[in-house]
C-alpha cells in the first residue's frame, strides 16, 4: 500500500546509508489482559511459505535498578511513591525517566503493594457503565494516590513497546511498519475505538485491529506452511477457544468453498467473559488457604499472595508431570529468618483436578446454563468478573445461542435435531490449555455433546504455540492484507441497533416504550457503510443528544432500518449510551436540523456512526465513549 | 670412569650435514616466531575493533573491561565486584539464599531446614536457569571409561590420581562438568547500588 515513499527515494542517499523508509516490517502486538507480546516479520525477505515472524525480546525494568529482556511484557502499571525509589533507579535504555513504570517491575511492586498497581486495565475498556477517559486505577487506591484511566494504561503499555522497538529498530520507526494490534472478539465498538485511539496517542495512527481468535487461527495457518489446506475441508466449523489470564473468547470461524478456493468464515463471536487463568491460581490458593485453617493456622494477605505464586508453579508441574501426586507448597516468611518461620504445606493431584478441572471445566450436559445471580449495589465498583466458574457451561450457552449462524452457508449442514452448532474443529488458545488435563477435558466435554447427537467427534487442530500465537498470527495478518495468504472473512460480529421512544399517546408512570431501529447488519464488511435516509432525526444544534445503543450477535437476519418492538434480554445487549452534539458552526444555537444515521466499518475494524445532515449532506461523528453516569 | 668434558668455544672447522640441520632448524624457529608475533598483533586489533560501543543511554554494563595491564611477568585477571553482587542479589531476591546462609542452622531440626532449603532450592534453580545456560562438559556417563587425546584441554578436564605415561589418557569420568554456555545478566542503571543484595524493608 505505502510503497511509493520508496520508490521515490532518491538513489545517493540508498548508496549512502542503507536508510529504510516506508513499510518494511509486518508488526502484530497482542495487547492482553495479562501480558502484551510483540512479534514482527520482515516483508522483505517473505517468500510464499517462508513466513517466520520473530518475537521481540521486550527490555523492561524487573526491579529497581535492573533491566532484563523478556520475550512479554506483563500488562501491569505500578503508580510509585515519589519517596519510594532510589534516584536514577527507574531508567531504560530509551529514556532516563519514564511517566508510568510497566511490566515486570510493576507486577513485582505491586505484588507487595497492591493498592498502587494498575491491573486488567483491557478488562475495564468494554466494561460498559463507566468513562475509560476518567482516572479510575487502582479501584483500591486511597485518594492521595494519582490515579490513571484504562485508557491512559493501555497507552502506557503501547508506549513501552513502541519505544523499546524503536530501540531495537533505529531505522524503521514503528509508525512506518504495518501495525496489527489484536483485541477479544467479544470487544465493543466503543472498547475498540478505545484500543486504537490508544495507538493513535503513541503515534501508531496507522495501525489496525484484528480478533485475538482469528489471530490464533492465522498463527495456526502460517505454522502449517500451506499444509492447513490438509487439515481443514469444506463444512468444517472450527471452534476456536481462548483462555488467557484474566478471560474467555469464543469464537466460530466455517470452512467454505468458493470457486474451487478454500474459505474461511469467522460467523460468530461470543460474550466477554471474564474468567482465566488467574482465577484458577486464586482458586487452587484459597483450597491450600482453607486447609491450613483447618489446622488452625491464620493466613496473612501477604502469604496469601505468596501461595497464590507457589500454587501456579505447583499446578504446573503436577500437569506437566503425571508421576507426581503431591508438590510441597512453602510460604517463607518476610524477615530476614528463613528458617522455622516458614510456612509448609502441600498441593495434591487430587485437589488440582477437584478445584480446576472438575471447578472449571465440569462435565456438564448441553443443556446447561451458567448460572448468574441478580448483582447488588453499584456496579461501577468493580469488574464483572463471571459468576459463573463452570467454562463448559459458558461453551453451551454459546454453541446453543449460536446454533443459526451457519444457516447462510450452503457448505455447512446442521442435523435437523441439533440443539447446538457442532463444531467440528477444536483450535485452542492461551496458557491455560497448556496442561494437558484441562485441554482433555474440555474435548471430552465437548464430544459428549455432539456424540449425544449422533455427531462425529470434534478434533483438535494442533501446531500453535499457545503463548505467543496471538501475536505471531497478527504479524502474519500484516502480510495476508499484501494479498499474500487467505484472508478469514466475516465483518461486524454484530448487527446495531440505537432505541427510538415510539410514538404513543404518554402514559403516567410507565416509561414511554422503545424501539430498536436497526443501523448496521451482521457482518459488515470493513470498508463499507449503510445508511438509513428513511428515518429522519431532528437535531438541536449545540444539545447533545443521546440515543441508547443495543447490540445483537444473534440477529443475522435484520437489515438497516428494521425496527424491532420486542426483544428477548438473550437477543440485545444494551451498550453504553452514544451521543451526538451538532457544534454550532455557521447556524444558529437552537435550531432544528433534520439528519439521518450512516454507519460505517473503518478499514482499521472500528464502528463509525455518523449523522448526515439532509439539507446540505455535512456530516457529523457520533461518540461513542461516552460512558453513562458522567 | 670416563669423563666427557666439552669446550663449548670450540666451532666446528668442517660443514658436516648435522650443522646443516641445526643451522636450517633455527632459521625456521625465527620465521614461526615472526609469524606467531604478527597473527597475534592482527587479533588484538580486531578484538578491539568488535568492542561495541558504548550506549548512550544510562544503562551500565555490568562486565567491565578489563585495562591492558603493563607486561609484568604474571598477569592475574581482576574479578569485576559488580558481577558478582548481581548474583548474590539474584539468588538472594529468588531464594533467600543469603538470608538461608547466614542463619544459625545449629538449632532447627533437619525437618525445619527441609522446608527452608526447599525454598533455597526452588529459587536458585529459577534464578541460575533464568539467567545462564549450563551445559556439562562431557556427555559422557559419569563412571564410564574415556579416552582423552593427545592435546586436550586441561582447562576444561581436571586430571587426578595415578598420572603417569603420555597422552592419550584412559580413565574413569568421575565427574561430568559443567560449563555455562549462555548468561543473561540484567542490566544495570547507574542508581543501582549492587552492594545493596536486599533492601531492608519497611511496611507502612
Amino acid at each position: 500500500m505505502s510503497d511509493l515513499p520508496e520508490q521515490a527515494q532518491p538513489e545517493t542517499a540508498v548508496a549512502d546509508k542503507p536508510r529504510q523508509t516506508g513499510t518494511r516490517f509486518s508488526v502484530g502486538i497482542d495487547l492482553g489482559t495479562t501480558h502484551c507480546v510483540l512479534s514482527y516479520a520482515d516483508l522483505d525477505r517473505i517468500d510464499d511459505e517462508g513466513f517466520s515472524p520473530l518475537v521481540m525480546a521486550i527490555p523492561q525494568l524487573t526491579s529497581p535498578g535492573s533491566v532484563e529482556e523478556k520475550l512479554q511484557l506483563p500488562s501491569f502499571l505500578y503508580l510509585a511513591h515519589e519517596a519510594e525509589l532510589a534516584q536514577d533507579s527507574t531508567a531504560l535504555p530509551w529514556i532516563a525517566k519514564p511517566d508510568f513504570l510497566v511490566g515486570e517491575i510493576a507486577r513485582n511492586l505491586g505484588s507487595k503493594t497492591p493498592i498502587r498497581l494498575v491491573s486488567s486495565a483491557k478488562s475495564w475498556l468494554c466494561h460498559t457503565g463507566v468513562d475509560c477517559k476518567a482516572a479510575l486505577l487502582p479501584a483500591e487506591a486511597p485518594d492521595e494516590v494519582g490515579r490513571v484511566s484504562p485508557f491512559q494504561a493501555t497507552t502506557a503499555y503501547l508506549q513501552h513497546l513502541r519505544d523499546a522497538w524503536q530501540s531495537q529498530h533505529p531505522n524503521a520507526p514503528l509508525n512506518q511498519q504495518d501495525v496489527v494490534i489484536t483485541v477479544p472478539a467479544s470487544f465493543d465498538p466503543a472498547a475498540r475505538e478505545l484500543t486504537v485511539e490508544a495507538a493513535h496517542a503513541v503515534g501508531l495512527s496507522q495501525a489496525i485491529l484484528l480478533e485475538e481468535p482469528q489471530a490464533a487461527l492465522y498463527s495456526w495457518i502460517e505454522k502449517s506452511h500451506g499444509d492447513w489446506r490438509k487439515h481443514a475441508e469444506v463444512g468444517d466449523v472450527i471452534l476456536v477457544v481462548d483462555i488467557g489470564g484474566g478471560t474467555t473468547d469464543l469464537s466460530l470461524i466455517a470452512v467454505t468453498q468458493q470457486e474451487g478456493n478454500l474459505e474461511l468464515t469467522r460467523v460468530a463471536v461470543g460474550d466477554h467473559i471474564l474468567l482465566g487463568g488467574d482465577n484458577m491460581d486464586l482458586a487452587l490458593a484459597y483450597t491450600v488457604k482453607a486447609k491450613l485453617e483447618k489446622d488452625g493456622k491464620r493466613l496473612e494477605p501477604w502469604q496469601l499472595q505468596a501461595l497464590t505464586h507457589s500454587c501456579r508453579d505447583a499446578k504446573e508441574k503436577l500437569f506437566n508431570h503425571s508421576e507426581l501426586d503431591n508438590i510441597p507448597l512453602v510460604v517463607a516468611s518476610r524477615g530476614s529468618s528463613l528458617i522455622g518461620g516458614t510456612l509448609r504445606t502441600e498441593l495434591t493431584r487430587e485437589e488440582v483436578n477437584r478445584v480446576l478441572v472438575e471447578g472449571f471445566l465440569p462435565k456438564v450436559a448441553v443443556s446447561d446454563r451458567p448460572t448468574s445471580r441478580p448483582r447488588t449495589g453499584l456496579r461501577s465498583a468493580g469488574l464483572l468478573y463471571a459468576q459463573d466458574a463452570g467454562i463448559t457451561r459458558h461453551l453451551a450457552a454459546f454453541l446453543a445461542k449460536q446454533q443459526g449462524a451457519t444457516d447462510e452457508l450452503k457448505d455447512i449442514n446442521l442435523p435437523e435435531h441439533a440443539s447446538f452448532l457442532h463444531p467440528t474443529a477444536v483450535l485452542f488458545n492461551g496458557g491455560v490449555l497448556k496442561a494437558g488435563a484441562l485441554a482433555d477435558r474440555l474435548m471430552d466435554v465437548l464430544n459428549s455433546w455432539l456424540r449425544a447427537e449422533q455427531a462425529p467427534e470434534a478434533r483438535l487442530l494442533t501446531g500453535a504455540d499457545l503463548d505467543l500465537a496471538v501475536a505471531r498470527g497478527a504479524a502474519y495478518y500484516g502480510y495476508v492484507r499484501k494479498g499474500k495468504g487467505v484472508r478469514i472473512k466475516g465483518g461486524t460480529a454484530a448487527s446495531y441497533y440505537v432505541g427510538i421512544e415510539s410514538a404513543m399517546p404518554a402514559v403516567p408512570g410507565l416509561s414511554p416504550e422503545v424501539q430498536a431501529l436497526c443501523i448496521a447488519p451482521f457482518g459488515m464488511e470493513e470498508g463499507t457503510q449503510q445508511e438509513l435516509p428513511d428515518d429522519e432525526f431532528g437535531l438541536v444544534i449545540g444539545e447533545p443528544v443521546r440515543f441508547r445503543f443495543f447490540a445483537s450477535n444473534t440477529r443475522r437476519e435484520d437489515k438497516v432500518g428494521t425496527r424491532l418492538n420486542y426483544w428477548t434480554n438473550e437477543e440485545l445487549d444494551e451498550l453504553d449510551e452514544i451521543e451526538i452534539t451538532l457544534p454550532e458552526e455557521g447556524r444558529r444555537p437552537g435550531d432544528v436540523v433534520p439528519v439521518h444515521l450512516c454507519a460505517a466499518v473503518t478499514e482499521v475494524g472500528t464502528l463509525e456512526l455518523q449523522a448526515i445532515s439532509q439539507k446540505d449532506q455535512s456530516r457529523w461523528k457520533i461518540e461513542f465513549d461516552v460512558r453513562a453516569g458522567e | 670412569m670416563n669423563t666427557y668434558a666439552i669446550d663449548l668455544s670450540l666451532k666446528p672447522t668442517t660443514f658436516d650435514l648435522w650443522h646443516v640441520c641445526l643451522a636450517g632448524t633455527v632459521a625456521l624457529m625465527l620465521i614461526v616466531l615472526l609469524l606467531v608475533m604478527v597473527i597475534g598483533r592482527m587479533r588484538c586489533k580486531k578484538k578491539s575493533a568488535m568492542q561495541p560501543a558504548e550506549p548512550a543511554v544510562k544503562i551500565v554494563e555490568v562486565e567491565k573491561l578489563i585495562q591492558a595491564p603493563a607486561p609484568e611477568p604474571v598477569v592475574l585477571k581482576e574479578a569485576t565486584p559488580d558481577a558478582a553482587l548481581q548474583l548474590l542479589g539474584l539468588l538472594q531476591q529468588e531464594a533467600r539464599f543469603i538470608d538461608f546462609i547466614k542463619e544459625d542452622i545449629a538449632s532447627f531440626s533437619d525437618a525445619d531446614i527441609g522446608i527452608a532449603a526447599r525454598v533455597v532450592h526452588e529459587g536458585c534453580n529459577k534464578a541460575i536457569n533464568e539467567h545462564f545456560t549450563l551445559a556439562a562438559v562431557r556427555s559422557e556417563q559419569e563412571g564410564s571409561k574415556i579416552t582423552l587425546p593427545e592435546g586436550f584441554d586441561a582447562a576444561t578436564v581436571r586430571l587426578t590420581g595415578n598420572i603417569v605415561g603420555t597422552a592419550p589418557f584412559t580413565g574413569t569420568l568421575v565427574h561430568k562438568g559443567w560449563q555455562v554456555t549462555g548468561i543473561r545478566l540484567p542490566k544495570l542503571t547507574s542508581g543501582h547500588n549492587a552492594a545493596i543484595v536486599a533492601p531492608a524493608e519497611v511496611e507502612l
